[in-house]
């Protein structure tokens, strides 16, 4: 089973939260995430200063084999999206959690962060996709 | 003789093991009213023997004229070494390349195919193809819209110098996904889109600017100054283009500051017969920013863990086959035979054979003008700078001219009076490399002659719109 960390929120569709509790939070794909999809080659990130709603597809993942949408696990404003994944988009392999991180978002609706899955529940959706 | 490989006994037992007692109970979920039990306009079978008379009776009729129309296909002479190579079985019989061990032959050709469109069009990348041009140009304005993320507005600046069919195909792709074409219109003596029509466009939100070169009407645009205000108004630059033309004219990679961002055409040109307009096929190329948005196939270069060269398909995500409904296109992904026949067709010419057939083809259309404009009362009606088109008014009506034309083995043109009533009595001539001097001045008599018969000039009752 991949690392989880229990410092972050997840979402179903394998994206996480981490708080940055001022407002914003960073957004990534889980380590299983980019497990399954294999090696990155190009990731889509959404516009500077682009609104996204909880559940809206905002960005894409693609690997040499498929693409996924990564959706968007709050709503709220993109203040901040990793550049340095138009050029290595492989960090995302290697540190999905650390520098692999998508875009930063300032809050619209921090209630939502509730609603978000802990460590716990979402390694219990990892294991029950793994059977 | 249905083409299903299924015998009676084993649909039975499929049913059975379903549990449908009929092949209609299965599909009983399917409204009565959407499925078709007669195709109606389906004439019975015929045997060969029986084809064979119909096709020779129906070519009779088609005779063999000369032939003076293009607006968008064009008669042009293709080396016999064309379609001998092309119709051999390892490129006739190849169906689509997913599984590169096995088609290292067809990719390659198509990656070479690629690399030359790129070479004639100054851009970064080639797909392998598309349906046709109009089709090209469609898929263009959808990749724009994706492309441009600047853009919200989902609108594109359309001239009306773009090819009607065209415009007409663009618009019943796109409609449905509310995109908007704002049509610009053409200046009434120069025949072009004078950039002067943009200024109350200056500011506003457009995903991108379509670039005819040459236009409809044959006529040069300001292609520079076209592309630099698109750029300027945070617009992409979308070139379409004749691929023959792109001997002589400047390519969309240089348009401009910058260049055109996308640019697509129409391929037939390039060694594919005229054939009752199809099948043809449309190209599409982009600069390197775009290629992610970039529908259809894209074949790429590589090397095997033995450092060996090998072609393979490449950026498949985007593809029909990975993404689904989500695909970059979903219309259809490649016409391989005509761009078989049209990389062989580019090989065998050159640089140099292609830029032979463009100057001979602007050299005879301009001396079949001169031919032309020499009977009195047909003019030249745009007197700006054109490749191998021409728009000439005439003294009588341009239907029955060109009916009376049509009954002496001469096609002379296209009428413009449907899509363009503005002009009149305007036909659109062409005279690519293949028409003789002799042609040219044969074609000269024969429309004096009808002009006269039909009483043009001498009874002074010269149509007025």
């Amino acid at each position: 089973m991949s690392n989880v960390p229990n410092d972050l929120k997840y979402a179903k569709s394998h994206e996480w939260v981490r708080d940055e509790e001022d407002g914003t939070v960073f957004v990534g794909i889980t380590e299983h995430a980019q497990e399954m999809l294999g090696d990155l080659v190009f990731v889509e990130l959404p516009e500077l200063g682009a609104t996204l709603e909880a559940g809206s597809e905002c960005a894409v993942v693609e690997s040499v084999k498929a693409a996924s949408d990564v959706y968007s696990p709050v709503s709220g404003e993109v203040i901040a999206i990793n550049e340095a994944l138009a050029d290595a988009p492989e960090t995302v392999n290697q540190d999905a959690f650390g520098d692999g991180w998508l875009f930063q978002v300032k809050l619209s609706a921090p209630a939502e962060l509730d609603e978000l899955l802990d460590a716990e529940a979402y390694t219990e959706v990892m294991e029950a996709e793994a059977h | 003789m249905p083409f299903i490989p299924h015998t009676e006994e084993e649909v039975q037992e499929m049913l059975a093991a379903i549990g449908a007692a009929s092949t209609d109970d299965l599909f009983d979920e399917i409204p009565a009213s959407l499925r078709l039990s007669q195709l109606d306009a389906i004439p019975t079978a015929l045997s060969e023997m029986e084809i064979t008379r119909l096709m020779s009776q129906r070519a009779q009729q088609d005779g063999q004229p000369v032939c003076f129309l293009g607006a968008g296909a064009y008669d042009h002479h293709i080396p016999a070494a064309v379609w001998q190579i092309t119709t051999r079985g390892e490129f006739y019989t190849a169906y689509t390349p997913y599984q590169a061990e096995a088609s290292q032959g067809t990719l390659q050709l198509l990656y070479e195919y690629q690399s030359m469109m790129v070479a004639l069009t100054g851009m970064d990348v080639s797909n392998a193809s598309l349906y046709d041009g109009a089709s090209a140009l469609a898929e263009a304005v959808l990749m724009a819209v994706r492309a441009n993320r600047k853009s919200k507005s989902k609108r594109i600046l359309m001239p009306r110098t773009v090819h009607p069919a065209y415009r007409r195909v663009v618009h019943n792709i796109v409609r449905n996904q509310q995109i908007e074409l704002v049509e610009l219109p053409f200046d009434p003596q120069g025949g072009h889109t004078d950039p002067a029509v943009l200024e109350p466009y200056a500011g506003e939100d457009f995903a991108a600017l379509v670039i005819p070169q040459p236009n409809f009407f044959g006529v040069l645009e300001e292609v520079d100054a076209l592309t630099d205000w698109a750029h300027a108004n945070g617009a992409l630059a979308i070139g379409l283009v004749n691929p023959l033309s792109l001997a002589l004219l400047t390519p969309p990679g240089e348009w401009g500051e910058t260049g055109a961002d996308i640019c697509c055409g129409e391929g037939q040109p390039l060694g594919a017969p005229l054939s009752s307009g199809g099948p043809y096929f449309g190209f599409l190329c982009c600069k390197q920013a775009q290629v992610r948005q970039m529908p259809g196939r894209i074949i790429g270069r590589t090397e095997d863990l033995d450092g060996k060269v090998g072609y393979t398909l490449t950026l498949q995500a985007r593809e029909q086959h990975i993404r689904r409904s989500k695909a970059t296109s979903n219309i259809c992904t490649n016409q391989g035979l005509m761009v078989t026949a049209a990389t062989i067709h580019m090989a065998l010419l050159g640089s140099e054979g292609l830029e032979r057939a463009a100057a001979a083809s602007y050299e005879n259309t301009r001396q079949l003008e001169q031919t032309l404009t020499a009977i009195p009362g047909v003019e030249t009606l745009f007197q700006r700078p054109a490749f191998h088109e021409r728009v000439v008014t005439l003294p009588a009506p341009a239907a029955s001219v060109l009916r009376s034309l049509a009954a002496h083995n001469l096609l002379g043109g296209l009428d413009l009076s449907r899509d363009y009533p503005e002009l009149g009595e305007a036909i659109l001539v062409c005279a690519t490399e293949k028409r003789t001097a002799d042609e040219i001045a044969a074609y000269g008599e024969k429309l004096a002659r009808v002009i006269q018969l039909q009483g043009g000039v001498t009874c002074g009752l010269v149509p007025k719109e």
